[in-house]
């Protein structure tokens, strides 16, 4: 076990202000049941869940409410004993509406008889484990949400060597996995085992950035027993850091092919918040039903940070932090950089919310787009080495083809581009609507060789 | 010099004997009589494809919706097949909840695209309505699609050539296209019931089914929580329109929205 400084810088990325002070130094707490909880289908990537339980149905914790629709699909499952009061259509994050299943808790909180501990997970295989991992509806929890037992079981022509632990947290105001890394390490690390078993990785690396030495010290502690090739891997702090492509660039110097997957060069990146859900499931038996969210901002009366259960509304997760001390310009669920602006305190959380950014009027700035001058500094700022200024442009005049030759699918949405934008043009905006038309077209195209 | 020349002149005249391309002289004819737009509303990629594929049969002479029925007659005369009438179809938009009728739910400061507002979300509370931002206009070659100062869109059907690409770009999929003749729509696309509806919109569809018994023909149907026209069918009688509670069904020329 050592402490490595990553490898290699890189490819461009921002310095916004890290604004984490307000949270970093607080302990989680655990927030009581709200009155309602809605639990959404559709927490990750992929298709959305298919209920299960019926409106009437008396649940216990843990017990399954939806099932996956799929390969790329994820469980869900109940996060407190109660009554299904309804499935009707709830807002997501993303601004999407999806069905959501409401349960009335009734405050005893009891846990599902069917709940089986594996503790002796390491005679298991990995096959028993991955599925366990299934059944247990787990997702990335760093922000995506893309179900975790896609990335657990590889194909066999692509064995995995490197497995990443991602506590890089690079998004500013957010400390949810930064107190993880501190109050739960050796249940992280734990986890991070069980995910080491699961994929036969040789090495593991942890990524922590710079600016964390507290987590680096923690986890130090929790891994000083660990066997093999185990290091922490300290990164100096930027955004995107805890994109996982470029992580993997970062610490082993390879590169994701275009189109490709982690799996593509031999590595699987894996949130912290993951590894404790991953233990939970395993080690306790206990299906992903709760997380820690980050809920800050200036006009936050007591920034927190809070282990609340999935499907709690946003509105309770404010007043349980002392509600808003100020006018508030802009909620936004995530961080500030990649997160979505809400306009219901309404919309539940999902497994993904890792943090509820209220942002004051002075936080904000209004601005009007001018054009491109082109001064390609969104070009030096971009991690994925693609053309921001160009295919802005391309996509303004709706020539997806073009776009689509400029790899504008290989764009992650960071925003470091718009970031960095002296004409504040919507960099991004149009980068994601060239995505879907780019995704669309080749859903049309597929369609259409399946017909013929 | 002259030697070269007439060299070069005798490897023309061989290969403009042996590579000529035979075409049927009707398909350029034909293509004449066609508007030239190129608008795509037949189905085919242009108008030289349509004509070339009305040439060799392969399509009905009456799919030209900007030529409508003096181009189809003409197109019959030509080939010596019976022209059928086919209604003049126009472009309508369902959905009437301008900024004066509709609840917005936030402020939207995106790329002005309907596609990109609505991939978000759009910022009308109502998740079926018209966004405003103007895709539909952008995309009819005839710039008959007015956005309003209350953004919505609005077709004018007497510039309106039925080619159907607003359709195809709405990605709210609100526009749809309907006989010129018919005056009696549905001017909502909201599947909310009624509750949610009546929260977001003032001219919304309740899905009261008031509509359904007060017209003939059964020529409004309830799909869901949402009144819809069949076109096919006779209404025969207005009285839905002053009926509707939802205020969403107009008594007009198609396309106009009152």
């Amino acid at each position: 076990m050592s402490i490595v400084k990553a490898m290699f810088r890189a490819v461009g990325g921002v310095h916004p202000d890290y604004r984490k002070s307000a949270t970093a130094q607080k302990a989680v707490r655990e927030m009581p049941l709200p009155a309602l909880l809605r639990v959404s289908t559709a927490q990750h990537l992929g298709a959305p869940s298919r209920p299960v339980a019926k409106k009437g149905d008396a649940v216990l914790r843990g017990a399954r409410l939806a099932e996956p629709a799929g390969f790329i699909s994820a469980a869900v499952h109940s996060p407190t004993s109660g009554v299904v009061k309804a499935i009707a259509d709830a807002p997501t994050p993303t601004g999407a509406t999806a069905p959501a299943i409401e349960i009335e808790p009734d405050g005893r909180d009891a846990w599902d008889p069917s709940i089986a501990p594996k503790p002796d997970w390491q005679t298991m295989s990995s096959k028993n484990l991955a599925a366990l991992v299934v059944e247990a509806g787990i997702v990335g929890m760093g922000g995506a949400g893309f179900p975790t037992h896609v990335k657990l079981s590889p194909p066999p022509n692509k064995p995995i060597d490197t497995l990443i632990l991602n506590g890089a947290e690079c998004e500013p105001y957010l400390t949810a996995d930064h107190r993880l890394m501190i109050e739960r390490a050796e249940q992280v690390w734990a986890g991070a085992e069980i995910i080491r078993h699961i994929l036969g990785a040789k090495t593991v690396r942890v990524a922590i950035e710079d600016n964390k030495p507290d987590a680096v010290r923690s986890m130090e502690r929790a891994m000083a027993g660990a066997a093999g090739d185990v290091a922490i891997a300290v990164l100096k702090t930027s955004y995107p850091q805890g994109a996982e492509k470029q992580q993997i660039y970062g610490i082993t110097g390879r590169e994701v092919p275009t189109g490709g997957l982690p799996m593509d060069v031999g590595c699987v990146v894996e949130n912290v918040g993951t590894a404790l859900a991953i233990f939970d499931a395993i080690v306790n038996g206990r299906p992903l039903t709760e997380r820690i969210t980050t809920v800050t901002g200036s006009p936050v009366a007591d920034p927190s940070n809070v282990l609340a259960r999935v499907g709690t509304p946003y509105g309770d997760l404010v007043s349980f932090c002392g509600g808003t001390s100020g006018p508030v310009a802009k909620w936004i669920s995530g961080g500030p950089m990649m997160g979505f602006a809400q306009h219901s305190l309404e919309t539940p959380t999902t497994k993904t919310t890792s943090g509820l950014v209220a942002l004051a009027p002075g936080d904000l700035t209004a601005f009007a787009s001018t054009p491109c001058i082109s001064c390609s500094r969104c070009v030096t700022a971009c991690p994925m080495k693609l053309l921001p200024c160009e295919l802005s442009q391309i996509l303004e005049a709706e020539d997806y083809a073009a776009a689509e030759a400029l790899n504008v699918l290989d764009c992650i949405e960071c925003g470091c581009c718009a970031f960095e934008c002296p004409s504040r043009r919507p960099l991004v905006q149009h980068m994601r609507r060239g995505k879907a038309r780019a995704m669309a077209r080749r859903r049309a195209e597929e369609a259409k060789k399946k017909g013929k | 010099m002259a030697g070269t020349g007439l060299a070069c002149a005798l490897v023309l005249v061989i290969a403009d004997r042996f590579f000529a391309v035979h075409e049927d002289p009707r398909i350029e004819a034909v293509a004449a009589l066609l508007p030239g737009i190129n608008c795509g509303g037949c189905g085919f990629a242009g108008c030289s494809d349509y004509a070339r594929a009305m040439v060799a049969g392969e399509a009905a002479v009456n799919l030209c919706g900007p030529g409508g029925a003096e181009t189809s007659h003409k197109v019959a005369a030509m080939l010596g097949v019976e022209a059928s009438a086919r209604q003049r179809m126009v472009a309508l938009v369902l959905c009437g909840g301008d900024a004066s009728k509709t609840t917005r739910k936030s402020r939207y400061n995106g790329v002005a695209d309907c596609v990109a507002a609505h991939s978000v979300g759009g910022d009308k509370l109502c998740r079926y309505g018209c966004l405003g931002y103007g895709s539909c206009a952008r995309a009819c070659p005839v710039d008959a699609i007015e956005i309003t100062a209350g953004r919505l869109a609005v077709v004018h059907p007497d510039i309106c050539i039925g080619c159907g690409n607003c359709v195809r770009t709405c990605p709210r999929s609100l526009i749809r296209m309907a006989p010129d003749s018919r005056t009696l729509h549905v001017i909502c696309s909201s599947k909310d019931k009624g509750p949610v509806v009546k929260k977001a919109c003032s001219v919304g569809c309740i899905g009261c089914t008031i509509c359904t018994k007060l017209v003939k023909n059964e020529a409004i149907k309830m799909e869901g929580a949402l009144a819809v026209v069949d076109y096919t069918r006779d209404p025969e009688s207005d009285a839905a329109a002053e009926k509707c509670p939802g205020h969403c069904i107009v008594l007009t020329k198609a396309g106009v929205a009152s």
